[in-house]
């Protein structure tokens, strides 16, 4: 059977050794001017380090690359895709067709990973990015498991989903705390609510809490739960999935270490002995709901939810 | 559509059953479409069908047979997001022009050169684009550029937003979008040993992001010199008395710069015209700058407007040697009421009404059945399809 890389999101360098030694694969890394809601904040000297101990531990570094760009980002956007190939990423994520022109132009050995957040829903699609020259599709998370694994049975590109952790539910342009901030005449000037604000929209019909925070590329909300797969791999292990992802925006050190390390035993755990996996699978879980952050609940996403339009 | 094509649309985007972001059963069907499609060639104007969903694996069946029925039926083109309905629709219907949805959320030149690569005839740009980036979009790409005008829009970028999703289990980027835009929220602090606190007093506005109505009334003269190909006006769901004013308006707009731009201004009529059919206040958006609070909507109000008019009738028949319209009641209007006519072909004016007669030719004092066919005594003549307004009482 297939292992599936586990793809993790680092906060920092001194993350990524440590996430390295717990066990995960791949490492997303790259900074806001560029990247969407991303876990750290690497800037180019950082990211240049960031790839060198990436490779030191024989683990892959994806960039990501996946704004959605206006006109005037693309002469940046153009340079940091030279930069970005000259420091020896091993990928680029993108979600804008213009990055994708961009790879062609400066970078064409460089390996491109299809991410939109929210329109990677058909193995169709999928392919079709695959035939302009992207080798991964990094599917939407408000996909089922059937349909996640039809995908895979279908897809002539690698297969990646989230598995663990915060998702975004919506993007704006607008800087809407800023805005209501001004509204209640609080601020003459929009000052941007970054993640350290600590910030959330509460919704009280359905008592959920969702994170919002502001910066370059506008107003970002992201889910009230985290998922949690780790007692639900098999399907997706068994599908072939090509990569799982945890994203650990909003996360500590320690919860990062910790969850690596029991995702790493859980793959490895499965590939190498089922039953085992299955007796020890609602203990990792239950380690995992321990040191979760206050208000942030587990589930399963909408692995198995269904979804009506 | 036929309301919109008869005020003068030279197209009309409309929801066949499936595959739109609007899909419901009440939407074209494809006989309809055909019906459709005849009566607009009378006009000379085109049929475009949404298309535009971002689909799932299970959306691919029947796909290739409903892009041949649109093709059938003679609609000029579709708008579409996925790939998955280009390519198909490049294979299954290739009659049918292909214009790129705003679901895309295209926002730089570069990105619409990598669609006129793909062969697509037009996009549809994203709502975050200004005068300044299209402006550069159309100097850098031989492409058709199509941008919203006036109507509701999304305060995220369309298509990235999943709040339906995950607040009520509907996608909505299938269609099921619930608004949670729209609603209400607290905007709280994280405390970590403490509890969690308001940022602002609990009885001041709560946070909200629901945006204002777009209205580029004033921008078209820029719209036009800059050579933008298409300028859109959203109308979904609404009354072909809101169809028939601001298309009309925006009729009038831009045949008077096209005709004669050095001596152009907005009049003062056409501001107050659209302030007819208002159901919300409405802003420039991203066209003009980056929005502000003031162009989103807070509190109780919530910038609801309630107009000075109602939609009170459509004349469907009018007897010249009496000076009688029939009227198809729309809502309320009685005897006293000052009320206004507009229509292509007249122009606006206003008069009272001075009696009513019911279909069996009794007078009575008011029309208060809806759809109701009344006639009365007009100022001047009428015809078919035109509108009647009352000022509120």
């Amino acid at each position: 059977m297939k292992k599936p890389e586990l793809v993790v999101t680092p906060g920092n360098l001194e993350d990524i050794g440590i996430l390295a030694e717990a066990g995960a694969d791949a490492f997303i890394i790259g900074e806001q001017a560029f990247g969407l809601r991303l876990a750290g904040e690497f800037k180019r000297e950082q990211l240049r380090k960031a790839v060198q101990l990436i490779h030191n531990y024989d683990k892959k570094a994806y960039v990501a690359v996946n704004g959605i760009f206006h006109n005037e980002k693309l002469d940046a956007m153009k340079d940091y895709v030279s930069f970005v190939e000259s420091i020896d990423a091993d990928a680029i994520i993108f979600g804008d067709p213009a990055v994708l022109m961009t790879v062609r132009e400066v970078a064409p050995n460089m390996k491109l990973h299809w991410s939109t957040e929210t329109t990677g829903t058909n193995w169709y699609t999928a392919n079709y990015w695959g035939r302009k020259g992207s080798k991964r599709a990094v599917l939407a998370k408000e996909l089922n498991l059937d349909q996640v694994t039809e995908i895979k049975e279908n897809a002539e590109v690698e297969i990646e989903v989230q598995v663990h952790g915060m998702t975004a539910m919506f993007q704006s342009k607008r800087l809407l705390i800023g805005n209501y901030f001004r509204y209640q005449g609080r601020a003459m000037e929009i000052e941007r609510k970054g993640k350290d604000e600590n910030l959330y929209l509460y919704d009280h019909e359905r008592d959920n809490r969702y994170p919002i925070f502001e910066d370059e590329n506008g107003t970002h909300i992201m889910s009230p739960n985290d998922v949690c797969m780790i007692d639900e791999l098999d399907e997706l292990v068994d599908s072939g999935i090509d990569a799982l992802k945890i994203d650990f925006i909003f996360k500590s050190a320690s919860y990062k270490k910790e969850v690596t390390a029991l995702y790493r035993k859980a793959i490895d755990t499965y590939l190498n002995d089922e039953n085992e996996y299955f007796k020890q699978a609602g203990e990792w879980h239950a380690k995992i709901e321990n040191i979760q952050p206050k208000n942030r609940k587990l589930d399963t996403g909408f692995f198995f939810k269904e979804t009506v339009y | 559509m036929k309301i919109a094509v008869r005020y003068g649309a030279d197209a009309v985007f409309i929801g066949g059953q499936e595959f739109g972001l609007r899909s419901n059963a009440d939407n074209f069907s494809l006989e309809e479409m055909r019906e459709g499609v005849q009566f607009a060639e009378r006009y000379k104007a085109r049929i475009y069908v949404t298309t535009n969903i971002i689909a799932h694996n299970e959306n691919m069946e029947g796909l290739k047979e409903y892009l041949k029925g649109i093709e059938a039926a003679g609609v000029h083109g579709i708008i579409v997001a996925d790939p998955l309905i280009i390519e198909t629709c490049k294979q299954a219907a290739p009659k049918l022009e292909i214009h790129l949805s705003t679901q895309q959320s295209l926002s730089n030149w570069k990105a619409v050169q990598f669609w006129k690569e793909e062969g697509l005839e037009r996009v549809v740009l994203a709502r975050e684009t200004s005068h300044e980036e299209i402006k550069e979009m159309k100097e850098n790409v031989d492409i058709e550029i199509e941008t919203f005008i006036h109507g509701a829009m999304c305060i995220a970028y369309s298509g990235r937003c999943v709040l339906s999703n995950h607040m009520t289990a509907r996608d909505s980027n299938r269609g099921g979008c619930c608004q949670s835009c729209r609603w209400d929220y607290d905007l709280m602090k994280q405390r970590d040993s403490e509890a969690d606190k308001n940022v602002f007093p609990t009885q001041s506005a709560p946070f909200a992001m629901s945006p204002k109505d777009l209205n580029l009334l004033h921008s078209i003269p820029k719209m036009c010199d800059i050579g933008i190909d298409s300028l859109k006006i959203e109308g979904r769901m609404k009354s072909i008395h809101y169809v028939a004013t601001v298309v009309s308006v925006y009729r009038q707009v831009i045949d008077a710069y096209c005709e004669d731009p050095d001596n152009f201004t907005i009049k003062e009529e056409w501001v107050r015209e659209l302030a007819k059919c208002a159901n919300r206040d409405t802003a420039s958006a991203f066209y003009e700058g980056v929005p502000s609070f003031e162009e989103q909507m807070y509190g109780k109000d919530n910038g609801i407007r309630k107009t000075n008019y109602v939609f009170a009738g459509m004349v469907i028949d009018f007897d010249m040697e009496t000076n009688t319209a029939t009227i198809q009641q729309r809502n309320l209007f009685k005897v006293g009421d000052k009320i206004e006519f507009f229509g292509p072909e007249i122009g606006g004016f206003s008069q009272r009404v001075a009696a009513i007669w019911d279909e069996n030719e009794q007078q009575i004092d008011k029309a208060n059945h809806p759809l109701q066919i009344v006639k009365i005594k007009v100022d001047r003549p009428v015809y078919p399809y035109n509108m009647m307004r009352r000022e509120n009482h």
